[in-house]
């Protein structure tokens, strides 16, 4: 056990960063966690979500979706490098689940979700949504594609165009798919503004005569106008206060039950993605790091950034003890991301060798369909999940 | 006896729609040493509290009202800040008082070095030579845990990660030595993994420097796990106050418990989140009686009308509320109805509120309510 306190103090920083020896809070191994092979194996088996066939419900899959930001320099714009702002992301969803897409600023996680709804163009990769191709579809396809793939932004105020009323807002768009029209519209739109928690008179307002978290509504109304089947939340809640956020998902959760929506929910907030999803993906430096089911995920972190990243999470609970993964350093950035593991540099594994520097790590599943990118975790980390639940706090 | 002593503290705005009373009627204090955290949502007034004190509220629009007193006790005795003058104020701030900001990239000026703009108040309030200055800049980076001090102190801001920003934010502030630092979210646009290292670093530099705290913030984990004291904020007043573990484990007053269940916790599997309905109200027109009362589902009428006191409910433990004398009516309700309860996603919220400033119905008929969950599709 004293290896992996070893393990800290070996660790070195390449960016020299906050590295703060004073602050550093890991002083117990977790219990109960597994065993780790013998120092210097590099464990490389288990299915990657490449290598096996999605489930006949799937609704969505992603298979190795690259997007990158050329960055160019000089007088004739020289392409100089790439911002790999998503780098080989692959996952899948099934009708009517929840995916949690979660990670820090700059990970990667709302480009995923733009460029699959072809807001922004692929690099590489494929993304079929029913079994259709996105990334070939033309103009008229895409515009079909909408109809059943929805996108909520973040901030709902700069979202909304301010001329506009919000029933203008949402009339537009059952014109522009040639959903309704007249008195028809303007009873989908009381229908819609109802549905969501606000009345029917609201379609007169402007977007400013509302609050945040009722702006928030009117931005799903406007997804559910079309009938959707696939809503991509980026970030639905965490421009709200604290007393409407709790409205707000409950009111998703709510259409989820009665429409049988599929969302992808991108956020940052570990407690907000725990609470809503079914499955969460981790992102770091724009891979998927860590895939599994939400209880397994938050329950037996496997890969060292999720636990660190779990750790950092304040919680509100005064006096609760707290075993503190705090990592050093700021995020490396994605147009010069380190070699082999992406995390090594800042990464608290008591095994890190010379291998995390040289080997990309594959999102290997490392049994019960609990994926990690890491060489250092072993084939079967994953089984244990169920049987050792205990607090997040302790890791 | 305290270091900083607030008492009915009214900070008015005027605006084109009216007068916003987004502090009325504040009362607090700190005690040397220890971490203050004012927790409220936006529009509660928790950052025009902690810039009224630092006098920094632009004025006009803004006017710290008569009867308010801000008593800072510091080495020449007890002082008067909101009767103090600019000259005073200049003297204080940063010396005695000393804030950090929410955005550090918008609070450090990016054409000086950083080296440079904490030698600034080095040399303004303490009279240091340029040499000893740029020493003492030295000491404060490597205090707050920036590597190779020596040659950051000639960077730029920009050349800066935003962890790091921050950490010169406090470093800044730290320099003269300040009696009382004031931090508003000083967290807040971090990411969760820096944020992390930040309130380790205030904790371990609090230890170390002996300073009183006043941290204000909208994340509940983030003052339970720095604070001593905790005030939370509700429509520009003070509706709880206590020790942080008496205020989250058994919190007195309906908005402090309704906040404390409508957060998702890590681990907790909780399938649905209690829900406080409505919105929060504008201070051009704070609801009458209680401000917290259309959203409240203890709220009743009662033999008093008009708003509760602060009531003490122990030494250094107060509630806002009417409970506090009827405590039967919270048990009644808990019985009846559950009190905070998940229900009111659609109904009791949107529907049942009116638009954000306006005055709106306090409840809204239950058939009115289910017939909005049929509608759709």
């Amino acid at each position: 056990m004293s290896t992996r306190e070893g393990g800290i103090g070996d660790a070195p920083t390449t960016t020299g960063d906050g590295n703060l020896h004073d602050i550093d809070r890991l002083k117990e191994p977790r219990e109960g966690a597994p065993l780790p092979p013998a120092k210097g194996d590099s464990d490389l088996r288990g299915q990657t979500p490449d290598d096996i066939e999605p489930p006949a419900d799937a609704l969505l899959v992603v298979r190795k979706l690259q997007k990158y930001f050329p960055i160019r320099k000089g007088f004739f714009s020289q392409h100089v490098g790439d911002v790999k702002a998503v780098d080989g992301v692959s996952f899948f969803m099934r009708k009517g689940e929840t995916v949690g897409l979660v990670g820090e600023s700059g990970c990667g996680k709302t480009t995923t979700g733009r460029t699959i709804l072809r807001m922004e163009e692929p690099t590489a990769g494929t993304a079929n949504f029913a079994g259709k191709p996105i990334f070939s579809m033309s103009r008229d396809e895409l515009r079909k594609l909408r109809r059943r793939a929805q996108y909520v932004f973040q901030d709902p105020f700069s979202s909304l165009n301010p001329r506009m009323t919000v029933g203008d807002t949402l009339r537009e768009v059952l014109t522009v798919h040639k959903l309704a029209s007249g008195d028809k519209a303007r009873k989908r739109v009381g229908e819609l503004l109802t549905t969501v928690g606000l009345r029917a008179e609201h379609a007169d307002r402007y977007p400013h005569e509302f609050s945040g978290g009722q702006r928030q509504r009117i931005g799903i109304a406007r997804a559910l106008a079309v009938e959707p089947e696939l809503i991509i939340c980026d970030e639905p809640v965490s421009a709200l206060d604290v007393s409407v956020q709790a409205q707000v998902i409950n009111l998703l959760q709510d259409l989820q039950d009665e429409f049988g929506l599929t969302y992808l929910f991108i956020a940052h907030d570990l407690s907000v993605v725990e609470h809503i999803s079914d499955r969460v993906a981790v992102m770091y430096l724009g891979r998927i790091v860590e895939l599994a089911d939400s209880t397994a995920l938050y329950q037996n972190p496997l890969m060292p950034y999720t636990q660190a990243l779990l750790s950092a999470v304040p919680i509100a609970e005064p006096g609760r003890k707290h075993n503190r993964i705090v990592l050093r350093g700021d995020v490396p950035s994605p147009a010069n991301p380190p070699s082999g593991c992406p995390f090594h540099p800042r990464c608290h594994h008591p095994l890190k060798d010379q291998d995390c520097a040289r080997i990309v790590p594959p999102l290997a599943d490392k049994g019960g369909g609990h994926f990690a990118a890491c060489i250092k975790v072993p084939l079967g980390a994953g089984m244990g999940s169920l049987t050792q639940i205990q607090p997040v706090s302790q890791v | 006896m305290p270091i900083l002593q607030v008492e009915n503290l009214r900070t008015y705005f005027k605006t084109d729609a009216g007068v916003a009373r987004a502090v009325d009627g504040v009362s607090f204090h700190v005690n040397p040493g220890e971490t203050l955290g004012i927790v409220g949502e936006s529009g509660s007034g928790k950052s025009v509290t902690s810039l009224s004190v630092m006098r920094l509220i632009p004025e006009p629009p803004g006017k710290i009202q008569d009867g308010s007193k801000i008593l800072f006790h510091g080495d020449s005795g007890v002082e008067d800040l909101a009767k103090a003058s600019e000259e005073r104020m200049r003297k204080i701030r940063g010396n005695d008082i000393a804030m950090i900001f929410q955005e550090p990239m918008t609070s450090l000026n990016p054409v000086f070095k950083i080296g440079d703009q904490i030698m600034e108040s080095l040399r303004l309030h303490q009279g240091l030579s340029k040499k000893d200055a740029r020493d003492k800049a030295i000491d404060m980076l490597r205090l707050v845990g920036i590597p190779i001090p020596e040659q950051r102190v000639d960077e730029y801001p920009h050349q800066l990660s935003g962890g790091m920003r921050q950490r010169v934010m406090i470093a800044i502030a730290l320099a003269c030595d300040p009696k009382v630092l004031i931090a508003d979210e000083p967290t807040t646009a971090l990411d969760v993994t820096i944020q992390a290292q930040i309130i380790e670093l205030l904790n371990r530099l609090q230890e170390e420097l002996g300073m009183a705290i006043i941290l204000i913030t909208h994340d509940l984990g983030v003052v339970a796990e720095t604070c001593d004291r905790v005030i939370v904020m509700y429509g520009g007043q003070v509706f709880e106050e206590g020790p942080v573990g008496d205020v989250f484990t058994n919190p007195q007053n309906p908005y402090t418990e309704g906040l404390l269940r409508s957060i998702p916790r890590l681990g907790s599997g909780t399938k649905r989140l209690a829900v406080i309905p409505g919105v929060v109200p504008s201070p051009l027109n704070w609801p009458t009686g209680c401000r917290f009362r259309e959203r409240c589902p203890y709220g009743w009428e009662k033999p008093e009308r008009e708003e509760p006191p602060l009531f003490e409910l122990a030494p250094g433990r107060k509630s806002k509320c009417w409970l506090v004398k009827y405590p039967e009516r919270r048990e009644e309700i808990v019985r009846l109805t559950g009190g905070f309860t998940p229900e009111g996603a659609l109904t009791g919220t949107g529907a049942a509120t009116a638009a954000a400033g306006e005055p709106g119905p306090a409840s809204v008929p239950p058939a009115q309510a289910e017939g909005g969950e049929e509608v759709g599709g």
